[in-house]
């Protein structure tokens, strides 16, 4: 049982991290209808924004954070005017190819400046922890999750009550009919991945600052296994991609808990099969119904 | 108040609108008719800026709004009711009514005018939490021509608003399109059901694959022979 809780706060950790990448992967599909497979490597580079803003700059946890999350929000609004908007009118398979070189061109343009090798953060949160019966709980984790649950109700707030956020949906549903409302549709596209960036940028931070390295190729897996999580909790819901990042997390942290830690990734794609075959819409994916 | 002249319209290599020409005058109901592909939707669609003009010009209010984006057309109050009524299923009703007013900050005002909205469809008051997606057709179209009437139109185009309704809900729509032209709304109204077009239309064009083929008053077209065969069910 103390096995198990454990396990559970180090699966809700690294599944809010998930659940954050996640949500950049939905909303940019909800809006455009594009995996963006760039979107791992978006979070790569707010790693290491953070890292310099906490290494080089000698900035607290909070001021990087958010300096990375507006540098990432900058270059997720750059991604989609160089590569993506100019495709707008392509067949998909052109823009996902697009997207895969972009991610490409991403990790390899890191390494060629940062190097290939691991870096470490300095200690910007401190690592103590404290017991909760036998289960040890660690700041850092506290931190990583509490980040992510306010940037979600941020998230939640800007796009049910804010103007900018009905229009993110009024376009994700209909870009006609948004434009006859006067809504300007390629400002909300660049507004959906600024924000989807942004997030994805925190997320790098709070993991260069948990699991201590960062590298240039750090985007891949996570990436794939956010999209996982988008896929699971339904592609387009923004609930679904905070569900399923958190399941995600947890399942990958039991598997490697219980089981073998080989064979957690592993797990997590038979999980993308699985949910494939029996539900393909996801979770909490959405089969609307039109009425003619 | 809206000039088109010698307007072209493609689809890729398919010409859809071939040199047309119409004019609405303040304050009239004008309407549209013709068959199935004929191009009245693609009439509509490029005066509010969602299809590119190939050669020709669109005046509103003296200005050339040919190249201008569709935002800014909506800014100059001219709104569409497009063709499936394309309300936002998964908002509320009263979201749908308030993307309407989407370029508008006057909160105060846009409050009067979602009770306006209300009083001219009462079920829409009824219904302002629910799931636009979840009403049926009539109300649907309720909702559609509310949200367009939220950004104040000068014009106000309409794409067969009775589409698929019930025929006493047919003559419900167009009192209310009559309705809202007596408050100083003019009107382009784009329909298959010619003769209650007519019937309340101040003057009528009609369009046969892509090309303006009769105009007239609501009255002379009513009683054209050729109208009466074609969109009246007439002469048989
Ligand atoms: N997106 C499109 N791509 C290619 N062709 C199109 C497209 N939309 C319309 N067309 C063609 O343009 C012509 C005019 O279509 P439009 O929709 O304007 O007709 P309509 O008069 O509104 O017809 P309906 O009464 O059926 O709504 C048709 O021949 C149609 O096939
Ligand atoms: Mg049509």
């Amino acid at each position: 049982m103390e096995q198990f809780l454990q396990q559970m706060v180090n699966g809700i950790s690294l599944g809010s991290i998930y659940a954050l990448i996640a949500l950049g992967y939905t909303m940019v599909y909800g809006i455009i209808k594009l995996i963006n497979f760039a979107h791992g490597d978006v979070y790569m580079i707010g790693a290491y924004i953070g890292f310099a803003a906490t290494t080089f700059a000698k900035l607290g946890f909070f001021p990087a954070l958010i300096i990375a999350m507006l540098a990432s929000a900058a270059l997720g609004i750059l991604i989609e005017k160089v590569a993506y908007k100019p495709l707008r009118n392509s067949t998909k398979i052109a823009v996902l190819i697009t997207a895969i070189g972009m991610s490409f061109l991403l990790e390899y343009v890191m390494m060629f400046f940062v190097g290939a090798e691991v870096r470490s953060y300095p200690k910007v949160l401190s690592d103590a922890s404290f017991n909760l019966g036998n289960v040890v709980i660690n700041m850092q984790q506290i931190y990583i999750v509490v980040t992510a649950i306010v940037l979600m109700i941020i998230l939640q707030y800007i796009i049910n009550k804010t103007k900018i956020g009905k229009a993110m949906r009024a376009v994700s549903a209909d870009k006609d009919a948004a434009q006859l409302m006067g809504i300007q549709v390629d400002t909300t596209i660049s507004f959906t991945f600024a924000i989807g960036s942004a997030l994805a940028g925190a997320g790098g931070v709070l993991v260069g600052i948990y699991y201590n390295s960062i590298d240039p190729l750090m985007g891949m897996m996570p990436g794939l296994k956010a999209f996982v999580a988008a896929v699971f909790g339904g592609i387009g819901s923004i609930p679904g991609a905070m569900i399923g990042g958190l399941s995600i997390g947890i399942m990958e942290t039991l598997v490697s808990g219980y089981g073998n830690s080989m064979y957690r990734d592993a797990f997590v794609f038979a999980i993308l099969i699985v949910i494939l075959i029996i539900k393909p819409a996801g979770i909490l994916g959405k089969n609307t119904k039109e009425k003619v | 108040m809206l000039q088109i002249k010698n307007l072209n319209v493609h689809y890729g290599v398919i010409q859809a609108l071939k040199d047309v020409s119409l004019t609405i005058n303040e304050g009239e109901i004008v309407t549209l008719i013709g068959a199935n592909g004929a191009g009245k939707t693609t009439t509509l669609r490029t005066i509010s800026g969602l299809n590119k003009a190939t050669s020709g010009q669109i005046f509103f209010e003296g200005a050339d709004i040919t190249n201008m984006p569709a935002t800014q057309r909506v800014k100059m109050h001219i709104s569409q009711v497009p063709e499936g009524r394309r309300i936002f299923p998964e908002m509320s009703v009263l979201e749908n009514l308030e993307l309407g007013a989407y370029l508008r900050n006057d909160k105060a005002e846009i409050k009067k005018d979602i009770q306006n909205v209300y009083g001219l469809f009462p079920i829409l008051g009824n219904r302002k939490k629910q799931l636009a997606g979840t009403l049926s057709g009539g109300e649907q179209q309720m909702l559609a021509m509310g949200r367009a009437l939220m950004s104040r139109p000068k014009i106000l185009l309409l794409d067969e608003p009775s589409m698929g309704l019930a025929p006493l809900l047919v003559r419900e729509i167009f009192d209310i399109i009559k309705n809202i032209n007596s408050t100083g709304t003019t009107v382009l109204l784009v329909e298959q059901n010619a003769r209650m077009a007519l019937s309340i239309a101040h003057r009528a064009y009609v369009i046969e694959t892509g090309s303006i083929v009769m105009s007239g008053t609501g009255e002379e077209l009513s009683k054209s022979d050729d109208i009466q065969k074609a969109y009246l069910g007439g002469g048989e």
